[in-house]
Order: structure tokens, then C-alpha cells, then sequence
């Protein structure tokens, strides 16, 4: 059973229905009191860090997301439910979470065949393993939908990567807490899998 | 680096899979959800639904069609036709598609861009546009012209002016569809397809025309496309998707080949 955090932010249904294909109950709630008893988080988004930060701290689930972590209670975070882990976004200048460092940055490009936002299947290459990404394989690619990426400054943190002109991290992680710019949901069996493993995931990496 | 897409277009009318030759004598041709898991499970990188249905008071169904697609693809979705308002897309989104395509009530009433665009992500908003070729005037110098209402009704709006201020107003892709090839399976029509991607900054999907999988090669590369929009070519059985995908990766370009 997961809790899929509800803030106003997106395919959260989306979310749902593919926790379901992999057999992995889920919830969808706003209510930060289920999140101390959860026993898995998902913390999905689509939208604009501002208004996804005034969203979080009106209602107490950054407190409760973060007491969640501090008790060991695995969560995933995708695209911007990810973003807001860090420490800051270049999108709205919004101070966000703090959960791993870093920043938020947006994509400059000078070269103006490439678009923006970064739209499409993408290579996710893993370059340290991690129990989500245990089945990825060379070549295997997810659906990105962003004009911004995560920067943490601790490459520790770093678990995959992504090229798109500049090579950004697409999934980032800090013991219990794991989180992807790419949309599992969307991407496919690859995806459905790395829902799979999160559905049995203890935790720890 | 990004890979090219290609999405299939199902046009949906009552509930049931139709395929028209130039917008006229449409005929139905299956079960589109049935469709839909088939090319998904065969490697598809996207879904486009389009309703033709023409009575609003049979919408439901639309909706029942895509909340049952959402059920069991997951790859992105896209849903358009007679959406006119906020509501309409809102309500497209509750039941299951990601992305939302706006189309002849954005020509008539160009703020249903900006409005969708505020309430569900820029990203989130498709503008798709029928153009059909014309001579070069003082309406269209671009030699194309913006038509709506199934290709019946030309605008005088010319097809690239309208591409940059769908962009401006805040559309995060672009559908291209050539009402001159549509149906034809003579290939995409590349000169218009190239000139409008280069000249915006968000997502080209190309459409109307595709027969044979040159032709998707050529949009891709020469009309600079980001992906391509079939129908016929998959629906009657006469290429498999995942076929489609190998002749072009084979060709050199940057395809999703596992999945």
C-alpha cells in the first residue's frame, strides 16, 4: 500500500493506474496525517515549483513528508515531486524542501534546434546501481517532460543520467528517498518496472 | 538525446476506431482500445485520440473510450476534438490523457490557448492545425492557410503566422497537418512541416500523408519533425509499429528500440 501525495499538482491518477498495473495499492490523499503512517510514498507533480511549494507548506506536507523520511519510510519523487527535493529552483526563485542538496536549474541553450522544454524518450544511463534502477539496461529510455533539471552537489546523490545537450542527473537518491525527472509512469514496461521494485522496496541502497 | 517519436492517431467517432480520406467517407475500422494496447505493447511512443464524433450529447463515450486506454497503456496520451473550453480539457485529463489538443475552437477563439495553457501546463497543450496549400498573397504569404471544421472552412489566417502565435500564447507542441495529404499515403508534405519547425521552438509533430516508412524518415530529417503522426499505415495492418520504429533506427536515426 503507497500514498500518493495529492497537492495539486498533476497526473496523479496517472500515477495511480500504473502502481495498480504493477499490483502495488495506492491512495491518493492530501492529507499530510496519512503520510506518518504510510508505508510508502510516492510524491508525483506536474506544474511550477511556486506554486507547488505554497501548495506543500500551506497543508503541512513538507513537515510530513520529511518526518517520513527521517522514520525510514521509502518515497519517490517524480519530476517535479523530485525537483522539490532540493534545495532551491531557478523556476519561480523558490526555496524547496532541502532533502538533498543542490539546485534547480533551467535549460540555456544557444544552439536553437534544440527545444524546450525537453520533451520525449530519453536514454536513462545508469552510472551506479540502485535497487529501483536494478533493471535498467544500456539503451532502455523514459518519457521527460521539462524545461528545468536537478544539479545536486553531492554526486553521491547521482545514481543516472541523461544527455540532452548538457548531460543533467534524472535520478537522484539519498538513503530512503529516491527520485527520477522522467516519468515511470509513462515510459513503458521500463517504467512500470522501476514502480515494481519501488512497491517492494525496503529502503535501503 | 532525445529520440524521434512515433505517435499513432486513432480517430474515434462514437466509440468506435474511423479512418477518413481527406476528412470525407469516414468508415470504422475497430475497437480503439484493443488498438491502442496493441501498438503500445508494440514499442508506439505516443497515442493521439481524436474524437469525430459529431453529436456533443454522445461525448461520453469519448471519455470512457480514453479513461479505458488510460487503464492499460502507459505511454503518454494525447485527446482532441471539440474541446472548446478549460472544462473540456479538464475533463479529457480526469479520465486519462496527459496532453490536450485544441484545434478549430483555438482559431475561432485563440485565448482557449492561454487558458489551457494556464490551467494544465503549457506542456500539457497541443495545437493541432489543418493547412492546406494556397498561392501566396497578402492573407497567407507563407502559401499555406489555416482551415477548420474537418478542412471545410479556410480561415484566411496564414498557417505560419498562426504556429507562432499558438507558441506565443502558450501551446507546448504543434501538430502540422497537411490537409493536401492527408489520406493521400503520398508522404508527409515536408516544405511546410521544415518551415514551421524551424521557425518555433517547441515539439513539431508531423501529419497526414505517411504510406511508406521513407516517408517518416524524410519528415524526420529533411522536414524536421520531432515525430511523426501515422494512422492508416498501422491501422489496416500494412506496417507494425514496432517495424516502422527498426527501418528507421536502421536508417540512423535516434529511435526507442527497447520496451
Amino acid at each position: 500500500m503507497a500514498i500518493i501525495i495529492d497537492y495539486d499538482a498533476g497526473n496523479l491518477r496517472s500515477v495511480q493506474r500504473a502502481c495498480h498495473e504493477v499490483g502495488l495499492k495506492a491512495d491518493i490523499t492530501a492529507d499530510p496525517e496519512r503520510l506518518t503512517h504510510a508505508e510508502r510514498i510516492i510524491f508525483p507533480g506536474v506544474g511550477a515549483a511556486g506554486p507547488a511549494m505554497r501548495s506543500i507548506n500551506a497543508n503541512g506536507i513538507g513537515e510530513a513528508l520529511k518526518a517520513a523520511i527521517a522514520r525510514g519510510t521509502p518515497v519517490l519523487g517524480i519530476c517535479l515531486g523530485m525537483q522539490v527535493s532540493l534545495e532551491h529552483s531557478e523556476e519561480n526563485d523558490t526555496d524547496t524542501l532541502g532533502l538533498i542538496p543542490g539546485q534547480v536549474r533551467r535549460f540555456r541553450f544557444d544552439r536553437s534546434e534544440l527545444k524546450i522544454p525537453h520533451m520525449g524518450w530519453n536514454e536513462v544511463r545508469v552510472i551506479k546501481p540502485h535497487p529501483l534502477l536494478s533493471g535498467i539496461k544500456p539503451g532502455d529510455e523514459f518519457y521527460f517532460v521539462h524545461g528545468y533539471y536537478p544539479c545536486p552537489s553531492n554526486p553521491d546523490h547521482v545514481f543516472a543520467v541523461t544527455d540532452y545537450e548538457v548531460e543533467f542527473a534524472c535520478a537522484i537518491g539519498r538513503d530512503n528517498y529516491f527520485g527520477m525527472q522522467c516519468h515511470p509512469e509513462k515510459s513503458g514496461r521500463v517504467g512500470l518496472s522501476v514502480l515494481e521494485r519501488f512497491a517492494k522496496w525496503d529502503g535501503t541502497c | 538525446m532525445l529520440s524521434k517519436r512515433l505517435i499513432a492517431c486513432l480517430d474515434v467517432r462514437d466509440g468506435k476506431l474511423a479512418k477518413s480520406i481527406k476528412f470525407v467517407d469516414t468508415k470504422d475500422i475497430g475497437d480503439p482500445v484493443e488498438k491502442a494496447r496493441e501498438y503500445y505493447l508494440d514499442g508506439l511512443d505516443e497515442l493521439v485520440f481524436y474524437d469525430i464524433t459529431a453529436s456533443s450529447d454522445r461525448r461520453r463515450i469519448m471519455l470512457d473510450v480514453v479513461e479505458a486506454v488510460a487503464e492499460q497503456v502507459f505511454i503518454p496520451l494525447s485527446v482532441g476534438g471539440g474541446v472548446r473550453s478549460v472544462a473540456d480539457a479538464t475533463d479529457l485529463r480526469l479520465a486519462g490523457a496527459e496532453k490536450i489538443n485544441v484545434k478549430s475552437a483555438a482559431v475561432l477563439r485563440p485565448a482557449l490557448i492561454a487558458e489551457c495553457a494556464d490551467s494544465i501546463g503549457n506542456q500539457n497543450v497541443v495545437l493541432s492545425m489543418d493547412i492546406r496549400r494556397v498561392a501566396p498573397g497578402e492573407l497567407c504569404p507563407s502559401g499555406y492557410e489555416i482551415v477548420i471544421n474537418g478542412g471545410r472552412k479556410p480561415m484566411g489566417i496564414d498557417a505560419l503566422a498562426w504556429a507562432l502565435e499558438g507558441e506565443r500564447l502558450g501551446a507546448g507542441e504543434l501538430v502540422v497537418n497537411s490537409i493536401d495529404a492527408d489520406g493521400t499515403r503520398d508522404g508527409y508534405e515536408l516544405k511546410l512541416t521544415a518551415m514551421i519547425s524551424a521557425a518555433v521552438r517547441i515539439p513539431v509533430i508531423a501529419s497526414g500523408g505517411a504510406g511508406r516508412p521513407e516517408h517518416l524518415h524524410d519528415v524526420l530529417t529533411e522536414g524536421k519533425a520531432d515525430a511523426a503522426l501515422v494512422a492508416s499505415m498501422v491501422h489496416y495492418g500494412d506496417y507494425r509499429v514496432s517495424e516502422l520504429k527498426r527501418y528507421l533506427h536502421d536508417r540512423g536515426l535516434k529511435i526507442r528500440m527497447s520496451w
